[in-house]
């Protein structure tokens, strides 16, 4: 049996420097294949550099679908190919989606395009395509603009535009990734469904592991632009041959905290006592010129967080977990009680010790590439906090604190010259060595709480893994205390003591992380843990 | 690591000086700025030194009486008059004459060609209809066009980067209320203002630079604050704030350095705009006051005088020049600092 998509030798490479080296994959009619692999691995490259999607790629080798090459297809031919045979859904549908049309006129487009419609049927086949992919109110939304709609609404748009012409082969890229983790569960089912419907085959491009085993038959596992390992799901899984694989698979973060009961009679580092933070937002009409109206991102939420613990804070997009890092960091105004080591943040502020007050919590932010100023060097970076909370210091001993915190983070080793360190700019570094390098950052004003907004969600699983180690020793020897904000059930299940689940800016679940995971309540938490699983 | 850590406007550096056009350009603009400033000593109608009768004199910086060189007059001496220059050659007696023995505003009253005369061995570009040296006034109106167009340039970017700065990172009400000033200054109309100043005020490159940079600066801060408002959300800044960095500390150590790029990057073009305006006013005479050397009011000149075609010629190849060079510069400076290209 022919294959319906083979790759011969496939290279791609950017001004003459390859950076995928001569793949052979088949993908077979009607087969739901996955490539995995970590940033940078050259997945997503190979994938749209079939279309020639990837600006300024050199692209060699074969890719036969059906017995044609589309490498050597000529423009006109290969914009046949495109969207009518192989269809694409992006990562981030806010984007992919043209925002000053209505998605129904954008669906009907590729019909009238591609399968040749007339205005009247395009625009009944349009709704029926919605119907497909299960989105609510399918008459209504064919008549909405992109923003109006949810993220997982405008990825259902993104399938059906790309399900329009019927295509043979879909090429989803991270299709769940900008989406909420409740979400992602039904996409899949959605994709699945739709296949089978369709009978075309899938490629989902993803580094997620879990998508994997709950959506793929066969597995491609890419590790810096050469295929490693190919081969049924279930054998993979269970199997790895290739070390690589196996890292991949053994990169679940693991459970290793200082589990002892907190000792009674200990007063909290970080406590909440109906804390609720709002944001003014514009009213509609008339009234909003006059007044403005407030939206309560997080509601009436208690807590209390012990020293050397860590307080797991999941929910959704929109949940309010993020405002609530924020207003735990002291940079957003607040009603109730919002207490660090028994200090009301609102009472620091008026009584000007807020600077203090700042020295006791610090962060640690998502993405490392925005959370690094990127013109200052890792000596000015690390060393700023002292300027502010040790202005006396000397030079030379700041320099050599910004060298122990570089130390504790483990991106020096002891005995290595720090010269070529304090000199580094945030670009000549890793995601994983720019998330430690933002831990040395808060570490060297000594903070008794560390906030840690998503901390390892923008890394790579065997770096993640690595930093939530680096966060659970650092926890042990100085007895820290986090507030962990993730959307990841894993994270949570590694690190948290407890943990607080948020939906719409309310706790809707509280407790002892494990016994929460275990034994989830609340129906949102469930969806949740199911989602991960 | 093996290579030396650049910072990322070091690395822009290496990126502009990768484009060859631009660099070159660079050099050129520089060097002929540079020697602008020299002018005096290209260009100039006294000599640079004259050694008379066993004394040294050096009548750039000397006022010297004709009487000294053997003339009738207490007058300042014109070193252009034949028996001047008789005097101070002949015998043991030497001067040097700068390579272009006229300055802006010598009139040549022993040119052999009425006014404006041709190119000639004399007067190398020939002469306006005054009968000055057209040589001389190019390169003094270059001068003083590109150091009006730096001082505009100075004075407005740091305008608009102030504005801007303080309208982006406070945001809200101040943004509002700055907004709509911003607005109601920039619907005035700039051109009749400079119209009725230069009528009831004496016109001088003073005032002119003063009423240019009212206006000048509100372009740019709308670069700045727009940066602004975007790095204000990203993480470091988010993360000084936790610090406990003051205000001030946040704007010039996190905020100012990350949202130069679009300044930098508009430097040659306001420069070249910046001529173009002076040049322009100049040309509608409303500029300069009337005996400064100026590129616009050669400009005029040519127009009046047709079929002197060496005025409005070489003035012209000046400007484009000029111009070119800039639009160069600006072209590199804006590719060297595009996020998009990355270097590898």
């Amino acid at each position: 049996m022919t294959a319906l998509l083979s790759l011969r030798g496939l290279t791609v490479a950017f001004n003459g420097t390859p950076v995928v080296h001569g793949i052979d994959l088949d993908i077979q009619a009607g087969e739901k294949l996955a490539l995995v692999g970590e940033s940078g691995s050259g997945k997503t490259v190979s994938a749209l550099s079939l279309l020639r999607l990837v600006e300024g790629a050199q692209v060699s080798g074969q890719a036969l679908l059906e017995g044609r090459d589309l490498l050597a297809l000529s423009g006109p031919q290969l914009r046949a190919v495109r969207g009518d045979e192989v269809a694409v859904i992006f990562q981030e549908p806010m984007t992919a989606l043209n925002p000053l049309q209505t998605v129904g006129a954008q669906i009907a487009e590729v019909l009238q395009l591609k399968r040749g419609l007339n205005a009247t049927d395009a625009r009944r086949a349009v709704v029926d395509l919605l119907v497909s992919t299960g989105i609510a109110e399918p008459q209504r939304r064919a008549g909405a603009y992109p923003h109006q709609l949810s993220g997982g609404q405008r990825q259902r748009v993104m399938i059906a535009m790309a399900l329009a012409s019927r295509p043979r082969l879909l090429i989803a890229d991270e299709p769940t990734t900008a989406l909420d983790v409740s979400l992602r569960g039904q996409m899949l089912d959605l994709l699945s469904d739709l296949q089978r419907e369709y009978g075309m085959a899938v490629l989902l491009i993803t580094h997620d592991l879990n998508l994997v085993r709950r959506f793929a038959s066969r597995v491609a596992v890419m590790e810096r632009g050469h295929l490693v390992e190919q081969g049924a799901v279930a054998e993979v899984f269970a199997a790895p041959r290739n070390p690589y694989t196996r890292q991949l698979l053994a990169s679940r973060p693991v459970r290793d905290l200082q589990e002892t009961p907190v000792p009674p009679g200990q007063a909290p580092v970080l406590s909440a006592r109906d804390l609720g933070v709002s944001y003014p937002v514009p009213l509609p009409g008339l009234r909003g010129w006059f007044r403005r109206g407030r939206f309560d991102a997080v509601r009436s939420v208690q807590f209390a967080l012990a020293r050397g613990r860590t307080l797991g804070v999941v929910g959704g997009s929109g949940s309010g977990k993020s405002t609530l890092a924020l207003a735990a960091l002291g940079l957003l105004p607040h009603s109730g009680q919002l207490a660090v080591e028994g200090t009301d943040w609102e009472a620091a502020r008026r009584g000007g010790a807020s600077r203090a007050l700042r020295r006791r919590v610090q962060v640690v932010f998502q993405d490392p590439f925005s959370s690094l100023s990127p013109r200052m060097t890792v000596e000015q970076i690390v060393g700023e906090g002292l300027l502010v909370h040790e202005p006396t210091l000397h030079e030379a001993d700041r320099q050599a604190r910004v060298v122990d915190a570089l130390r504790d983070v483990g991106l020096l080793q002891a005995g290595e010259d720090p010269a070529g360190w304090l000199q580094r700019y945030p670009h000549e570094c890793s995601g994983g060595q720019r998330q430690r390098l933002a831990i040395a950052r808060a570490l060297i004003v000594e903070p008794r709480v560390l906030v840690l907004d998503e901390p390892t969600s923008a890394l790579d699983v065997t770096v993640q893994q690595q930093v939530l180690g680096l966060l659970q020793r650092l926890q042990r020897e100085r007895a820290l205390s986090y507030l962990l904000i993730t959307h990841d059930v894993d994270v949570i299940r590694a690190m948290a003591h407890e943990v607080l689940v948020m939906k719409e800016g309310a706790v809707v679940e509280h407790g002892p992380a494990l016994d929460v995971l275990s034994a989830p309540q609340h129906p949102y938490t469930q969806e949740l843990v199911r989602a991960a699983l | 690591m093996s290579q030396l850590s650049l910072s990322p406007s070091r690395r822009a550096w290496q990126r502009f000086k990768r484009n060859r056009l631009g660099f070159w350009s660079l050099v050129l603009f520089c060097a002929l700025v540079v020697m602008s400033l020299f002018a005096d000593l290209l260009s100039n109608d006294r000599p640079l030194v004259v050694r008379y009768e066993g004394k040294t004199y050096f009548p750039l910086v000397q006022d010297l009486p004709e009487t000294l060189f053997g003339g009738d007059f207490e007058a300042p001496t014109d070193y252009l008059d034949p028996f001047i220059r008789e005097q101070i050659t002949r015998g043991d007696n030497w001067a040097v004459y700068p390579p272009n023995p006229y300055g802006p505003n010598t009139l040549n009253y022993f040119a052999q060609a009425p006014n404006p005369s041709a190119p000639s061995a004399d007067n190398w570009l020939g002469t306006d209809d005054r009968g000055r040296d057209l040589l001389a006034q190019l390169i003094y109106g270059f001068r003083i066009s590109v150091l009006f167009a730096l001082a505009l340039t100075v004075i407005g970017t740091l305008l608009g980067i102030v504005t801007g700065a303080i309208q982006g990172y406070f945001g809200g009400r101040t943004d509002l209320a700055f907004q709509r000033f911003i607005e109601i200054w920039g619907s005035m109309p700039e051109l009749y203002l400079l119209i009725i100043f230069s009528a009831v005020l004496a016109p001088s490159v003073g005032l002119l630079l003063v009423l240019l940079s009212l206006f000048g600066w509100m372009g740019l801060s709308d670069y700045v604050r727009a940066e602004f408002l975007r790095n204000r959300q990203l993480d470091y800044v988010r993360a000084a704030r936790a610090m406990g960095l003051s205000h001030g500390q946040i704007i010039w150590r996190h905020l100012l350095p990350n949202s130069l790029t679009p300044v930098v990057t508009f430097l040659p073009f306001r420069m070249s705009a910046a001529i173009l305006a002076l040049t322009s006013l100049d040309f509608l005479g409303l500029g300069v006051p009337p005996g400064t050397p100026s590129l616009g009011e050669l400009l005029s000149q040519g127009k009046n005088n047709i079929d002197a075609w060496w005025i409005s010629l070489s003035t012209f190849a000046v400007l484009v020049v000029t111009l070119l060079l800039l639009t160069f510069m600006g072209d590199a400076l804006r590719d060297a600092l595009d996020p998009r290209k990355a270097d590898r």
